[in-house]
């Protein structure tokens, strides 16, 4: 790994019950590199995330972040995090836009936690970046699907991160606001330089916005930038109709090719 | 009697205070436990308190001090199970709930004599506090509450999203610990107050109450308080006047705020959608 490198894995695996969920993944991310990692249900990307965030301990290999060893890391403030947003999500929490936006600067506090006037205006800026500044009083189990995922869209870049990691994030969003999140991403990643990792199934879009592409099925079958990407037949299942949009994008002069 | 006159009992002063403490600590503990799916656990540690407390008969030590260390041990014996032996969390509080009140009866029927002590603990008796139990309740529901409030972004994070909580690097499995000690400590003071078979009224009616006209979470805190509060004064004064067990009476007062505020919801939720 180079010290420039914002994240590194190395043959990174793991294995529960004796049966493998990843394995032999390795790939390096710069500042401001996206990455997109896609693959079928099962493959193992959510396990992958939970890894590089250190909430499972690898069987195999090791991940560095920001050149330290994962186990070792504690700048957590640098790292903003979006799960799948159905798994973890309580519709009904009593918790308003601006609390659940303020809990993600936790990371960059120390005991006892206190909310300042920085705090607040960061607060600020994340609800007006995701402009959900007019319902930050509203409960966020009143909002629509697409207003909750921003608010925590918002939640994950409030403490100003430098790496963002996203977890199927447009689920949620009409064809309208997943355009507008892409928009709000690439702004993200283009003037703020922050590198983003992201799980999708949106394999058409995925290729306009990503410099990199993670095709995982247990093993990594693919990584590389888009102008090494051939789709293999074992892909085939899996990319089907969609290998034209992801190759397209990226080579519309030469259409997707079958190696 | 003026009705004020019934402010002017000691005893009845030492209740209302210990009291209020005691709902305040309970109300705002419980709205995580609720939220977090863990409301049971209060009902599972004060079974628990009661074999801590025939434990304490048995050996004549003060069953207060005895309980202490025996529900906290559960506590995290709760957490452990559901942890290592992969249980959910009713589960883990339904054996280690079950296992306090069969060890608290074999100890009774073994040791007999202590019947009617017993019965206070289970019932509760908040009208019979000692001064020193005032203050000593008084001490620990303050310290409590501070280690809430110092913890208070945690714990809302990790009620919000545990995984999200422990990305942000979070030590969720301290502030878990911290929660489920704090329980403990709480069901045992609340034991005197409501008894051991109603402790866990003052840990959830309260906080679901709140969550009927929840505005956010800090709002949800201090109505759920302000409830306890509401709760505890009414059922013990109804207690002293009509002559009825203060605990049941606390708890019935509770239900039937949880019950207007319930049907106050829904009569506004029509309203609205009938616009």
């Amino acid at each position: 790994m180079q010290i420039t490198d914002v994240i590194a894995t190395d043959r990174l695996g793991f294995r529960f019950n004796s049966s493998e969920i990843v394995s032999d993944v390795t790939f390096a991310l710069k500042r401001g590199e996206f990455l997109g990692i896609v693959g079928p249900n099962g493959s193992g990307k959510t396990t992958l995330i939970r890894l590089l965030l250190g909430l499972l301990k690898p069987t195999d290999g090791s991940v560095t972040l920001f050149g330290q060893s994962a186990a070792l890391f504690n700048e957590w403030q640098k790292i903003g995090y979006l799960p799948q947003k159905m798994a973890t999500f309580n519709p009904h929490f009593p918790a308003t836009v601006r609390e659940v936006v303020g809990m993600g600067l936790l990371a960059r506090k120390t005991f006892p936690r206190r909310t300042s006037r920085g705090d607040r205006e960061s607060i600020d800026a994340a609800l007006a970046l995701m402009d959900i500044n007019s319902i930050e009083g509203k409960l966020i189990g009143e909002l629509s699907g697409g207003q909750q995922q921003r608010t925590l869209i918002a939640k994950a870049l409030v403490a100003g991160p430098e790496l963002l990691i996203l977890d199927e994030p447009t689920t949620a969003l009409d064809p309208e606001g997943r355009e507008r999140f892409f928009a709000t991403l690439k702004n993200i990643n283009t003037d703020k330089a922050v590198t983003i990792i992201m799980i999708t199934h949106d394999i058409g879009t995925i290729g306009q916005h990503a410099s990199k592409l993670l095709y995982l099925d247990k093993n990594l079958i693919f990584y590389g930038g888009f102008d090494d990407f051939c789709l293999s037949e074992d892909m085939t299942d899996y990319f089907g109709e969609h290998s034209q949009h992801l190759i397209c994008h990226r080579h519309e002069a030469e259409g997707p090719g079958i190696r | 009697m003026d009705f004020l006159d019934l402010f002017s009992h000691g005893f009845i002063q030492r209740a209302l205070v210990t009291g209020c403490f005691i709902a305040v600590l309970c109300s705002v503990l419980g709205t995580f436990l609720v939220l977090r799916r863990l409301s049971l656990i209060g009902d599972g540690l004060a079974h628990v308190t009661f074999g801590g407390v025939a434990v304490g008969l048995l050996f004549g030590a003060y069953p207060f001090y005895m309980a202490i260390p025996i529900v906290m041990a559960s506590a995290l014996g709760i957490l452990k199970l559901i942890d290592k032996a992969r249980l959910y969390g009713d589960a883990a509080i339904g054996i280690v709930s079950s296992l306090g009140i069969a060890g608290g009866i074999l100890i009774a029927s073994a040791a007999g004599g202590f019947n009617i002590d017993l019965f206070s603990y289970l019932f509760g008796n908040i009208l019979a506090i000692s001064r020193v139990e005032v203050w000593t309740s008084v001490l620990l529901c303050f310290c409590l509450i501070v280690v809430i409030a110092l913890y208070y972004h945690e714990l809302l994070a990790i009620t919000f999203d545990e995984e999200s909580a422990k990305a942000s690097g979070i030590k969720t499995t301290r502030i878990n610990r911290i929660l489920v000690l704090l329980t403990a400590l709480t069901v045992v003071l609340a034991m005197k107050v409501v008894g051991i078979m109603l402790v866990s009224a003052l840990l959830i009616i309260p906080p679901v109450t709140a969550l009927q006209f929840a505005r956010g979470f800090k709002t949800t805190i201090i109505i759920s308080c302000l409830t306890g509060i509401v709760a505890v004064m009414a059922g013990v004064t109804i207690s002293f006047v009509l002559d009825l067990p203060a605990g049941a009476s606390i708890v019935i007062v509770s239900f039937g705020i949880f019950l207007v505020s319930f049907l106050g919801a829904r009569l506004r939720i029509k309203g609205i959608s009938r616009r």
